[in-house]
């Protein structure tokens, strides 16, 4: 970086930090204002339909809801979820980019077909979804096992938390290729040459050549992806509503059921506390790579 | 190779082609067995764009997409000047605590937030729901445009600056015509992240402000369920964000992961 700029001249400190001011304090805002108020919530008897019970709960809100099932539930849920859309969307991903990565007629127009589910608002996927691919009785699904002869499925009644998974992982599939073909194309095609001529066949090749060469953006991929799975929760909202009973509540769920439907303030922010706890613990690896890439 | 491209792609197109093809049948066509023979129809289109909530709805999400990214970018466009132009010890710190605040869990403050807007009576307005975009893509804002206008040879600032201009005036008239494209690009991406967005517009909004994220999802009820109608409202609902998404592909990739994949 450029030091002696910096330091050389005290008026550009000053004016840096006038026009970074407004930027700084607003996130500075936003993220310290309802984190602190998440914080002190978390240690407060608060619930909006019972006004008169208030003041200091200590650790009652965890207590209760560490020894509430649904709890645990909705953590084995949320990790049920975040896993396996994860290994869905990584090794989906990385198969799909090796393949976009070759040429062929129309590629360019395939490649826009194949990640655009990633654009399209989660309520909307859900629904169709829900509706026209695994509708029991008229979605495209049921008719395609009904011709081959095969038993219809039931989808949201039978296998709730899959067909959530199946949704959210075609959501995200597409912004795992889009990473790793944008990784992709910075591979060496000198050194996949090489390896040919001494005679690597392509299984050989995607081993010891492209996947170590993809390492860092699939370790992204899978950071970034985390932080969004951890909190799901349209998808849930508009298929099942965290059913059939707690089926498909994840923890964004859960917080939001504690929230807006049972008005428990309290021990909504102390699920609140967890997620952040969460969250974070994924992201300092992140930010961790992203510093490092900001040094080269 | 091109068979099993096009058969993946067209796969994974598949549930959004359908969408689009049963917003052009009739209601009965929509629940009937699969079919790609039918005449299509605007029936569907007509209707839902002669009801007016739709209208509202989509003119709420305009309103707050554009909104947000506007005030964003204002916001975004002198802290990212002073970080790529002017930086200090400092610089590195601020840019990656800026990164971190988006990493912070929207339902982990949901209550926070839903208590403050009642408070304050931000709760289903338009208001409301363009602050927390405009907080909500900042940081991402911010980073994008700082790696675009490092880009910029740093020469051609110094130019401007010798020739007497404040720093309004350089970034008016030097920074932003030269970095144009990527400001474009940023924007669209902070379009794309606030029109699809759905955890906050669907627990801060009910009927007013409700963008369409919001109102596709009252589709859900069983009571309201007409497919042909559902598929054309979420085929115009998702028409100009998936134009743009091709359009921004390549710095979608920088923006979400932060530059942190090339």
């Amino acid at each position: 970086m450029n030091r002696t700029r910096a330091s050389g001249r005290t008026v550009g400190g000053l004016r840096t930090l006038s026009l970074q001011a407004p930027a700084v304090t607003l996130l500075l805002l936003w993220m310290i204002v309802p984190l602190a108020m998440t914080v002190w919530f978390s240690f407060q008897r608060y619930n909006l339909l019972m006004p008169g019970m208030t003041g200091f709960a200590g650790l009652e809100n965890y207590e209760y809801l560490v020894t509430d099932p649904a709890l645990w539930s909705a953590m084995g849920t949320t990790l049920l979820l975040v896993g396996w859309v994860l290994v869905i969307t990584v090794v989906g991903g990385t198969l799909l980019a090796v393949l976009f990565q070759q040429d062929f007629m129309g590629r360019g127009i395939a490649r826009v077909l194949a990640i655009s589910p990633f654009f399209v608002m989660p309520t909307v996927s859900a629904l169709v979804w829900k509706n026209m691919m695994m509708h029991p009785a008229n979605g495209v699904l049921a008719w395609l096992s009904s011709s081959l002869g095969l038993p219809v499925v039931d989808w949201f009644s039978s296998l709730p938390l899959t067909s959530i998974i199946i949704i959210v992982s075609w959501q995200w599939l597409p912004f795992a290729l889009l990473i790793l073909l944008t990784a992709m194309q910075s591979l060496d095609e000198d050194q996949v040459e090489a390896a040919r001529m001494d005679g690597a066949g392509p299984v050989a090749v995607f081993f010891y050549i492209t996947l170590p060469h993809l390492k860092r953006a699939i370790s992204v991929v899978i950071m970034i992806e985390m932080i969004f799975l951890l909190t799901i929760f349209a998808e849930i909202f508009v298929t099942t509503s965290g059913g059939p009973g707690l089926a498909t509540t994840n923890l964004a769920y859960l917080i939001y059921i504690r929230a807006l439907l049972d008005f428990d303030v309290g021990t909504a922010s102390a699920g609140g506390v967890i997620a952040i706890i969460l969250a974070n613990i994924v992201a300092i690896f992140l930010v961790r790579m992203v510093a490092k890439n900001l040094d080269s | 190779m091109a068979i099993l491209g096009w058969g993946v792609a067209l796969i994974i197109f598949f549930p959004i082609l359908w969408m689009i093809v049963t917003g052009f049948k009739t209601e009965a066509e929509a629940i009937a067995d699969p079919s790609l023979i039918f005449t299509p129809t605007l029936e569907s289109y007509v209707e839902v764009q002669s009801r007016a909530d739709y209208s509202k709805f989509a003119w709420n999400s305009v309103v707050v997409s554009f909104g947000s990214t506007l005030l964003a970018l204002l916001i975004a466009i002198p802290s990212a000047y002073a970080m790529a132009f002017l930086p200090t010890k400092r610089t590195r710190g601020t840019l990656l605590w800026m990164l971190s605040t988006k990493m912070l869990p929207s339902v982990g403050v949901l209550v926070p937030i839903y208590l403050l807007f009642r408070d304050f009576g931000l709760l289903d307005t338009r208001t409301g729901l363009t602050i927390v975009y405009t907080l909500m893509n900042l940081p991402i804002v911010v980073w994008m445009l700082y790696t675009f206008f490092k880009d910029l040879p740093r020469d051609i600032l110094e130019a401007g600056r010798m020739d007497g201009a404040g720093t309004l005036q350089e970034i008016w008239y030097l920074l932003l015509p030269l970095t144009l494209p990527g400001i474009a690009s940023t924007g669209l991406l902070s379009v794309i992240l606030s029109w699809n967005e759905a955890f906050w517009s669907l627990n801060l909004t009910t009927s007013q402000a409700a963008p369409l994220t919001a109102y596709i999802a009252s589709f859900s009820s069983p009571e309201g369920l007409f497919w042909a109608k559902l598929s054309a409202a979420s085929t115009m609902a998702i028409a100009p964000i998936l134009i743009f998404g091709w359009l921004t592909q390549k710095q979608m990739v920088r923006g979400l992961t932060f530059g942190a994949v090339k």
